[in-house]
């Protein structure tokens, strides 16, 4: 059912190298192909519209879901609706994740709404990464949208990574964050050629004693062109940090925009947003060591985006 | 060998007037020996190192190591044939290991080289060898990899700019014993940039820059004592009268 192409993208976005133990679903082309549930994990195709659930029963401890969705053919247009029930004191893994393979002229296009309810005391990493490959002069386009409810005492952990291939995605991303609960965003990006990426990112610090950590390290090359726009409301006592890094090369162009407020006195946020070329100095340093100038780049940019 | 004939090196920024920060080097430095370019501050050592090492290209004059010339040859051309500059200030690394950066320089993977390398300036390896080049280092620390980083590779020419900045007591003694074995173990020519009288002490030759010229060149039998109580630099009257009074 899987070929090498699906493999290879399966690898790509979530580290699959063969069928993963613990619940998963795998998307291919508008359509599920596998699944697997747990005792503790159960996934149900939705009834009103494209999408699955996935409910992660209470207390349920160090299991995984995978959720790849791999888009194979062209000129499709994908739209998916998944909702994630977290249950109450359970710690989980969720590992999405979009590769698109596109050799042909037409668009494909992959939109995924994904909604998270992380309860009561509930710890949740989610990793997505984006990839896509095909050489054709089909767009490849992925619009993910991100909603999180985090509860009391819960912690949300958010990994995107979109290293390779995408040439034009706009993420969107709004998480509440509940009393004592903590939620950390890491972002890495690197476009090159006409690439365009977005990323919006509002963060409502709702309960008294939340607290959110937003990192983002992007690197642009060529004319591609990058906007961050992450907002971190503070309406309670609470702690946000925001930091924004980027290395711009060529004709890119980076935009970030942080944006901090604060709705009660006792609401510390801070913001930092850099961008800036490679340091001149660092990659002096390698090449003094043996690498050329473009082994140095390469070998600032792999760590920058670690 | 590296020889350096008749090296100027002159900048121009746009609101100043042309600033010879090196003019007319000439300089044999030879094989298993070890030297100490001193001098004050501003007086062009590190830029010399720099034009040794091609991080800048001399305005005039040429470089030759072994008999090649070598003036034209890029930074890691240079390095791959032997030249190796820790430098005064290293740079930081966002994303990069001790260990990875240690294996860039040694050209192989993870070793117990490295961990000797490490154990060498003081630094306990498996404290550090997962640790990230970024600012989370401290400016000693930092010293101490970049000093690693030059242990961790095979030099004809290695040059180490003020190594004792900012490194402590303890190590300090580490630092000279690990000199003192380079000089001894390999064919490499030693070139340290220096202010302390210990380093001084490793010095087979000594060679004083100043306002961009060399001043003097010499064993340290000759030059150390000179330097040591150097007459161009005493206290002047009013200065000491000062002191006094704040004493
Ligand atoms: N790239 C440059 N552009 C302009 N001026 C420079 C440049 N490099 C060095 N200089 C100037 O040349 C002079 C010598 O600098 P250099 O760094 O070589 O001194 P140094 O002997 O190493 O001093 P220190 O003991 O303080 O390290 C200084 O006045 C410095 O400001
Ligand atoms: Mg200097």
């Amino acid at each position: 059912m899987l070929n090498n192409i699906d493999k290879e993208i399966l690898n790509r976005v979530a580290d699959m190298t063969h069928i993963p133990e613990g619940a998963y679903n795998i998307r291919k082309n508008g359509a599920g192909i596998m699944r697997n549930t747990t005792p503790n994990i159960d996934i149900r195709t939705k009834e009103d519209k494209p999408g699955i659930d996935i409910i992660v029963k209470p207390f349920t401890k160090g299991e995984t879901v995978h959720i790849p969705v791999l888009l194979t053919n062209q000129g499709l247009e994908d739209l998916v609706y998944n909702t994630f029930e977290i249950g109450e004191g359970s710690d989980v893994l969720v590992v999405a994740g979009c590769g698109i393979h596109n050799p042909g002229e037409e668009t494909s296009q992959h939109d995924g709404i994904h909604t998270f309810f992380v309860r009561k005391n509930a710890r949740m990493k989610y990793v997505e990464k984006h990839y896509a490959s095909g050489s054709g002069k089909g767009k490849k386009i992925l619009n993910p949208k991100t909603i999180i409810e985090i509860e009391e005492g819960g912690y949300a952990e958010i990994e995107t990574v979109q290293i390779k291939g995408v040439d034009y995605s706009k993420r969107d991303t709004e998480v509440r964050v509940g009393k004592n609960a903590h939620l950390l965003i890491t972002e890495r990006l690197m476009t090159d050629g006409d690439q365009y990426a977005e990323s919006i990112v509002i963060v409502d610090l709702v309960g008294v004693d939340s607290s959110v950590q937003i990192i983002s390290r992007s690197v642009a090359k060529d004319h591609s062109e990058q906007i961050f726009y992450p907002r971190v409301n503070g309406h309670e006592r609470c702690k946000g940090h925001v930091q924004c890094d980027a290395i711009i090369m060529n004709n890119a162009r980076v935009r970030a925009i942080p944006e901090i407020a604060a709705y009660n006195a006792d609401a510390e946020l801070v913001h930092e947003a850099a961008i800036g070329k490679i340091a001149g100095e660092a990659l002096i340093k390698l090449m003094t060591l043996g690498l050329s100038q473009e082994e140095s780049e390469e070998a600032i940019l792999k760590g920058f985006l670690r | 060998m590296l020889e350096l004939r008749n090296i100027s090196f002159t900048v121009q920024t746009e609101e100043s007037e042309p600033f010879d920060v090196l003019s007319n080097i000439n300089l044999k430095l030879e094989d298993n020996l070890s030297y100490v370019f001193t001098g004050p501050n501003g007086g062009g050592k590190s830029s010399l190192a720099k034009i040794i090492m091609g991080i800048y290209q001399p305005t005039s004059g040429s470089i030759f190591l072994e008999g090649e010339d070598i003036t034209n040859l890029n930074i890691t051309e240079r390095a791959k044939r032997g030249i190796g500059y820790a430098f005064q200030q290293p740079p930081r690394f966002k994303g990069i290991t001790v260990s990875e950066l240690l294996s860039i320089s040694s050209g192989s993977s993870y070793s117990m080289k490295e961990c000797s390398n490490l154990y060498k300036v003081g630094l306990c390896p498996q404290d550090y060898l997962k640790r990230e080049m970024n600012s989370s280092l401290s400016g000693g620390e930092m010293k101490r990899i970049e000093i690693a980083t030059l242990l961790a590779r095979k030099l004809k020419f290695a040059i180490f700019d003020e190594p004792e900045a900012g490194i402590d007591l303890w190590s300090f003694g580490k630092l000279t014993e690990t000199f003192e074995n380079i000089k001894e173990k390999h064919d490499t020519t030693l070139v340290i940039i220096s202010h302390q009288e210990r380093i001084l002490n490793l010095a087979d030759e000594i060679i004083l820059i100043a306002d961009g010229k060399i001043q003097r060149t010499g064993p340290k039998s000759e030059l150390l004592p000179s330097l040591l109580n150097n007459p161009d630099c005493s206290c002047n009257y009013n200065c000491q009268e000062r002191s006094e009074n704040h004493a």
